[in-house]
């Protein structure tokens, strides 16, 4: 058996006196594509920026490739997020640059030569479906062509890890499933290893070799697509058939409140 | 809450937030020793800060002159001072007007857009894609507008005091028929180089203030446009206190 590419041992993470992550234990093997389901406000995103550096967990590890990612120096992490792509929920793209510098954003950074990075940039474009956009600045894309323009621009630089922060969330069925099939194709074609975490159980087990199940904290269960509707844990029942009742209480008030910032 | 509890929370809250100036000022300070320090991005930010705001800052600065030589005529007219108009406009705007006014004009219009740019950047995640793309956000995002702020307020000082004396030539020149060269004469005649000196450092220091002060509520903004919206206005109404009240320090501090 390998290695796993990342590990989570133990990750606890809270805000104040609300526990969002706890004791959460998962493994991801190289090459392999992750889902992690879960209700919204459960800490599926809080999970990705512990492992990105954009959130400090309270405690736990994470080792990717054996490397205990929490002991990098600020420096150190930026090196290592070149091997790391990420697209964000609402892609975040950066609305000064035009698409084609967004896209090659991070080899920019690194140095590399304006022609080969714009060549790149088209490359890399042309694959996510969407040639010939170069120019344009972000506020002039829908929905969807920003998602394969941030799918583009989190694929540029070759990673070797990507995260999916809700692929599918917020656009059309059609789109969403054009965006499955990009996951799966590059999946596919460059053995990337994937995690991805969404509540559109539809595009989990379309784009997840494993599907695993965020609940109270913890990794609650871990099973494969074709399990997804015939597993009987009663939790996870309760998520696919998307019953109001059931173990899963509803969380009242555990949304962030920034109220109490709001005066000056 | 009653009065101690309430007085004890805006405390808190006072002492939370001028750490978390400082937490940034200092974090910003580490960076500039080492590269990359993104001179283009410096370039941008200093034609933003220092260039378009010329226009508001002329105008207030000539209107400033203008006044100032109106009020001092009418009082100085009672005991047949008129000479003296020269002096007072150029070393109230030298020392004090000059700096504390463009600062305030660019709290309203630099700090405000730097609290909503970051802002408008944390709330759609693209401070944390920066990140993920190996771009530090401090480096690229809050280091070229420290610097921008801190070189261009100065810069913007000076034309401010040439112009504020120039509105008051034109009054009392113009209007009220002063000699031109004791009008002249006057308001170099008394100006120190310390009186430069005083206004250059605070237009520095209200620079710093306001692009540090802007730069953090944008940086740590929560809670979609509302909390941009919230970040903006504190950012204004947070530099101008601090620069009204630091002016007082300062002008003790180096009166003294
Ligand atoms: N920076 C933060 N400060 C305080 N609370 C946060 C922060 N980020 C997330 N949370 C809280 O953590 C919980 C999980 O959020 P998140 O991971 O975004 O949920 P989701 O599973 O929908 O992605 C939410 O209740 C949210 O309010
Ligand atoms: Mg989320």
């Amino acid at each position: 058996m390998s290695r796993p590419r990342i590990s989570i041992r133990n990750l606890s993470k809270r805000f104040g006196d609300h526990v969002v992550l706890q004791d959460l234990n998962l493994d991801i093997m190289p090459g392999e594509s992750m889902v992690v389901i879960g209700q919204s406000g459960i800490g599926k995103s809080v999970l990705i920026k512990c492992i990105l550096g954009l959130l400090k967990p309270d405690a736990g590890e994470i080792f990717v490739d054996g490397e205990d990612w929490l002991k990098f120096s600020e420096d150190e992490q930026l090196v290592h997020m070149h091997r790391i792509g990420m697209l964000f929920q609402g892609s975040a793209l950066f609305d000064s640059l035009p698409v084609w510098k967004n896209v090659a954003f991070a080899l920019l950074q690194r140095g590399a030569d304006e022609r080969e990075a714009r060549a790149r940039a088209g490359e890399v474009l042309a694959w996510v479906g969407m040639p010939g956009v170069e120019e344009k600045m972000p506020v002039e894309l829908s929905g969807g062509m920003m998602k394969r323009v941030g799918f583009a621009r989190a694929i540029c630089h070759k990673p070797d890890i990507i995260f999916f922060d809700e692929p599918t969330t917020g656009i059309d069925p059609i789109m969403a499933d054009v965006i499955n099939r990009l996951i799966r194709r590059l999946h596919r074609e460059f053995k990337t290893t994937l995690l991805s975490i969404t509540h559109d159980l539809t595009s989990a087990a379309k784009i997840g070799d494993t599907i695993a199940m965020l609940y109270q904290g913890r990794i609650h269960r871990q099973i494969t697509p074709e399990q997804l509707h015939s597993d009987q844990d009663p939790v996870l029942r309760q998520f696919v058939e998307g019953h109001a009742e059931g173990p899963i209480q509803l969380q009242e008030g555990g949304e962030m409140s920034s109220k109490e910032d709001a005066q000056i | 809450m009653n009065l101690l509890q309430r007085i004890g929370y805006y405390t808190e809250r006072m002492l939370l937030r001028t750490g978390q100036y400082a937490a940034m000022f200092g974090k910003v300070v580490r960076r500039m020793a080492s590269p990359p320090w993104y001179p283009r991005l410096i370039l941008q930010q200093a034609e933003e800060v220092g260039v378009q705001s010329l226009p508001v800052v002329l105008l207030t600065a000539l209107f400033t002159g203008m006044v100032l030589a109106l009020q001092s005529y009418i009082v100085f007219h009672r005991f047949a001072a008129e000479s003296m108009i020269g002096a007072v406009v150029s070393l109230s705007m030298v020392r004090e007007l000059g700096p504390v006014l463009v600062a305030l004009m660019v709290a309203g219009r630099v700090g405000s857009s730097f609290a909503a740019e970051l802002g408008t950047m944390r709330v759609s995640e693209q401070i944390d894609a920066l990140w993920t793309l190996s771009t530090d956000p401090l480096r690229y995002l809050v280091m070229p507008r420290l610097i921008a702020a801190t070189l261009m307020l100065p810069l913007l000082v000076i034309v401010a005091d040439f112009l504020g004396v120039m509105g008051g030539y034109a009054i009392s020149v113009g209007m009220l028929d002063q000699n031109p060269a004791v009008y002249i004469e006057k308001s170099t005649q008394f100006m120190e180089l310390d009186d430069m000196y005083s206004g250059i450092i605070k237009a520095v220091f209200f620079g710093l203030l306001i692009s540090v002060i802007g730069c953090t509520e944008g940086f740590h903004c929560r809670g979609g446009a509302e909390g941009v919206g919230r970040a903006t206005t504190s950012a204004v109404v947070i530099a101008c206190m601090s620069i009204l009240v630091s002016d007082y320090f300062l002008t003790a501090w180096m009166f003294g």
